[in-house]
């Protein structure tokens, strides 16, 4: 019989072997003296490292971020909308245009200054800013109130969320594929990901059986959607303030 | 997590379009893992300390070449390895008779047993010290590897792709490494028992 290896019974040790080697270790008994002593040994190499504390990631930036070349201009996805390329100021015309409807709905005096002059470029970010910031609040209203529905008769009537979800699903599809022309795959994945659930409830029957809708909450939690957008939701509200 | 992924990739994007600031949560989200890897490569606080930052700084300039198939923190390790083996090179390739530069406050072997006795305090002495040297007679490759999937628990596949070899080119360095350091430290490890 062709006895293991040192290196086959690294491999073992590593859980990194086939199963030929763990069956001719289980069968043979000088083998397994040997892994034995293996063990022993590689259980025992330990080399400590000196504790580092839960600021030292904050503590790295401050010492790296002093030595970073200087960023290149704005390319961020909110700043690739208003830059002069066709695409660009395609798909920022469009989501303007969407912004303002949007942002209208809400504040109307945004909506007047869009229209009667032209507006700088900071200015019309924040106002996107805030519009796909508002669109991701809508959409987490909606997810938490259908998964926090509840049973009436052995039935959940969901046809309010339904037809939010419905209005939802256009402003998302444009919000996505800017994100996505802008580079910014992040943004669009989690915008991407909404969409699908927003059309799942929105291609919904408008009333569910109790087990019907546990299924439909299932799958809306297990995507875990909800993290998501609240993610990007801060980011977006981070990068907002800053722009204010 | 698939949410830390995404955000992670849209922290890159950001990086690439010009954001320095979105290199922040990079920074903050490894600097522990590369600071354990680079003092295990280097075995010295301060040359640990030099290489987390020329690792996040190669990183920084280096990132338009990121490759998202592989995981950032694969692709940091492999820019700390090569950092820590630049830096070991410099200095010169340790010959058999060196120790690599751990402090000797620093690693440890430990013993199972928590009452060291005088015998066993002094066996632990010398199986330290023969570690050491066994991890300095590694090539780097091997000295990479194994502690890359020892220490880190990093897969082979990962490793291959950390230090840019086959797979099975990792695999024989870390199995090598292992034997290595095996045939190095059983006549200790028995009296250590």
């Amino acid at each position: 019989m062709k006895h293991l290896d040192d290196a086959q019974l690294a491999a073992l040790y590593y859980g990194e072997a086939g199963t030929g080697e763990r069956e001719h270790l289980a069968a043979c008994e000088s083998c397994r003296l040997a892994y034995q002593e293996l063990t022993s040994v590689l259980d025992q190499v330990e080399l400590p490292v000196p504790e580092r504390g839960e600021d030292y990631g904050a503590e790295v930036w401050r010492r790296v971020s002093r030595k970073l070349p200087s960023p290149a201009p704005g390319r961020s996805f909110w700043g690739t909308l208003w830059m002069p390329r066709p695409w660009a100021v395609a798909a920022a015309v469009v989501v303007l245009v969407v912004a303002a409807f949007v942002a209208g709905r809400f504040w109307p005096w945004r909506q007047t200054q869009v229209a009667a002059r032209p507006i700088p470029a900071q200015v019309r970010e924040r106002i996107l800013l805030v519009a796909v910031g508002d669109h991701l609040d809508r959409s987490q209203m909606v997810l938490l109130e259908l998964v926090n529905s509840r049973p009436q008769d052995d039935q959940v009537d969901i046809s309010e969320e339904q037809q939010r979800a419905q209005d939802l699903i256009g402003s998302n599809r444009l919000y996505r594929q800017t994100a996505l022309r802008s580079g910014d795959p992040g943004v669009a994945t989690v915008l991407d990901e909404l969409e699908r659930v927003l059309l799942e409830v929105a291609h919904s029957p408008s009333h569910l059986s109790t087990q019907e809708f546990e299924e439909l909450r299932h799958r809306v939690e297990a995507q875990g959607i909800l993290f998501k957008v609240r993610v990007i939701d801060s980011q977006l509200q981070k990068d907002e303030r800053k722009k204010s | 997590m698939e949410w830390m992924e995404t955000t992670e990739m849209a922290a890159i994007e950001q990086v690439r379009a010009g954001d320095g600031e979105a290199f922040r949560l990079l920074v903050e989200r490894y600097s522990r893992t590369i600071f354990r890897l680079t003092y295990r490569m280097t075995g010295n606080e301060q040359d640990a300390e030099d290489m987390v930052q020329e690792t996040f700084l190669r990183a920084y300039r280096q990132i338009h070449s990121y490759d998202s198939r592989a995981g950032f923190g694969t692709w940091l390790f492999r820019i700390a390895t090569n950092c820590s083996l630049d830096l070991l090179r410099k200095r010169g390739v340790r010959r058999e008779s060196q120790e690599p530069a751990f402090e000797d406050d620093g690693p440890k072997m430990e013993l199972p047993s928590t009452a060291p006795s005088p015998e066993r305090l002094a066996i632990s002495g010398q199986i330290r010290r023969r570690l050491r040297v066994a991890l300095a007679q590694l090539s780097p490759a091997e000295r990479a590897a194994f502690i890359l999937r020892h220490f880190e628990g990093v897969p082979i596949d990962e490793i291959s792709r950390a230090l840019g070899h086959s797979n099975s080119a990792a695999r024989q360095s870390v199995f090598r490494a292992a034997a290595k350091l095996r045939r190095a430290l059983a006549p200790l490890e028995g009296t250590a028992k």
